[in-house]
């Protein structure tokens, strides 16, 4: 239970960093029906001009809001909206993969609840604008 | 892309059933590790009938309102040509596993910008009951020939 009375605008709530691989975008393919080659055969990523396979922007939009339900202790119920904007591309190396950093921050607050703003970064860039959370106080 | 298509409907989708391993699979792929995902006794402990699906699960029921719009004849809409450019979820509730739910999409705005076309798509997804669980909102950005 996270309340949401003492938090002030420009708090972070969450921090994280988290690794996708091309193993994390063949899960993530199965597990939500996206089998478009351009997230697991570089050839094909290449062949419509893009440097190479890229991470689905679902993936990234599913891993960016975990910091969030950690702070909500796990209750992703309380989240009464959620939207991105997908701004730049996860290039995912077939060796390394790509590391993806999460900054949850308070946004605003009203009557509603909170909005928790995301930065998500890949090399040093924002991949993700407008990235908020509509978070509702405690049940 | 056809502009004849702005404020077009589809018809509800067949009725999705939530599994429970579909929502800890789904959840294992957003490395979404809260309880209230894989243990239906944690789920009911908060109160949910079942396991809870993550925020963006979503995205898999309305997965068959995109092959509705990519499927219909008079689109145009090449899927090799497609970005996603943005998307919104608005909640009622969370999806738990054991609901039945259908989507009924409209397409709300096709642009065109810079070559490319934009499409807005909007979908009601609904209970067996027909009460409302979430909207999705996803544009779509069609490259053009360039």
């Amino acid at each position: 239970m996270t309340a949401l009375d003492g938090l002030e605008v420009g708090q972070v709530v969450g921090e994280r960093t988290f690794r996708l691989t091309r193993d994390s975008l063949v899960r993530y393919a199965g597990a939500s029906l996206d089998f478009n080659p351009i997230h697991y055969r570089d050839d094909i990523a290449q062949g419509v001009g893009l440097p190479g396979v890229l991470a689905h922007g679902m993936l990234t939009m599913g891993v960016a809001v975990q910091p969030v339900v950690d702070w909500l202790g796990g209750d992703s119920g309380r989240i009464a909206d959620y939207q991105v904007r997908f701004t730049r591309p996860v290039l995912v190396d077939a060796q390394d993969g790509a590391e993806v950093t999460v900054v949850a921050k308070v946004g605003a607050l009203d009557d509603a609840g909170a909005r928790i703003d995301l930065t998500v970064t890949f090399g040093g860039e924002t991949v993700l604008g407008k990235a908020q959370v509509r978070v509702l106080p405690p049940r | 892309m056809n502009p004849e298509l702005q404020g077009r409907s589809y018809p509800p989708t067949p009725p999705y059933l939530v599994g429970r391993e579909k929502v800890r699979e789904f959840a294992r792929a957003v490395l979404a590790t809260s309880p209230l995902h894989h243990d239906p006794e944690a789920a009911r402990a908060e109160g949910y009938a079942d396991v809870v699906a993550p925020p963006t699960f979503p995205i898999v029921v309305q997965d068959a309102t995109l092959q509705q719009l990519l499927a219909d004849p008079d689109g145009g809409v090449d899927f090799s040509r497609v970005v996603h450019g943005d998307q919104r979820f608005t909640y009622t509730r969370p999806i738990v596993a054991g609901d039945e739910l259908t989507a009924t999409m409209t397409v709300t705005s096709v642009k065109s910008l810079a070559g490319n076309s934009m499409v807005t798509c909007e979908s009601q997804i609904v209970d067996a009951s027909g009460d409302h669980v979430v909207t999705t909102v996803s544009s779509l950005v069609v490259r053009g020939d360039a």
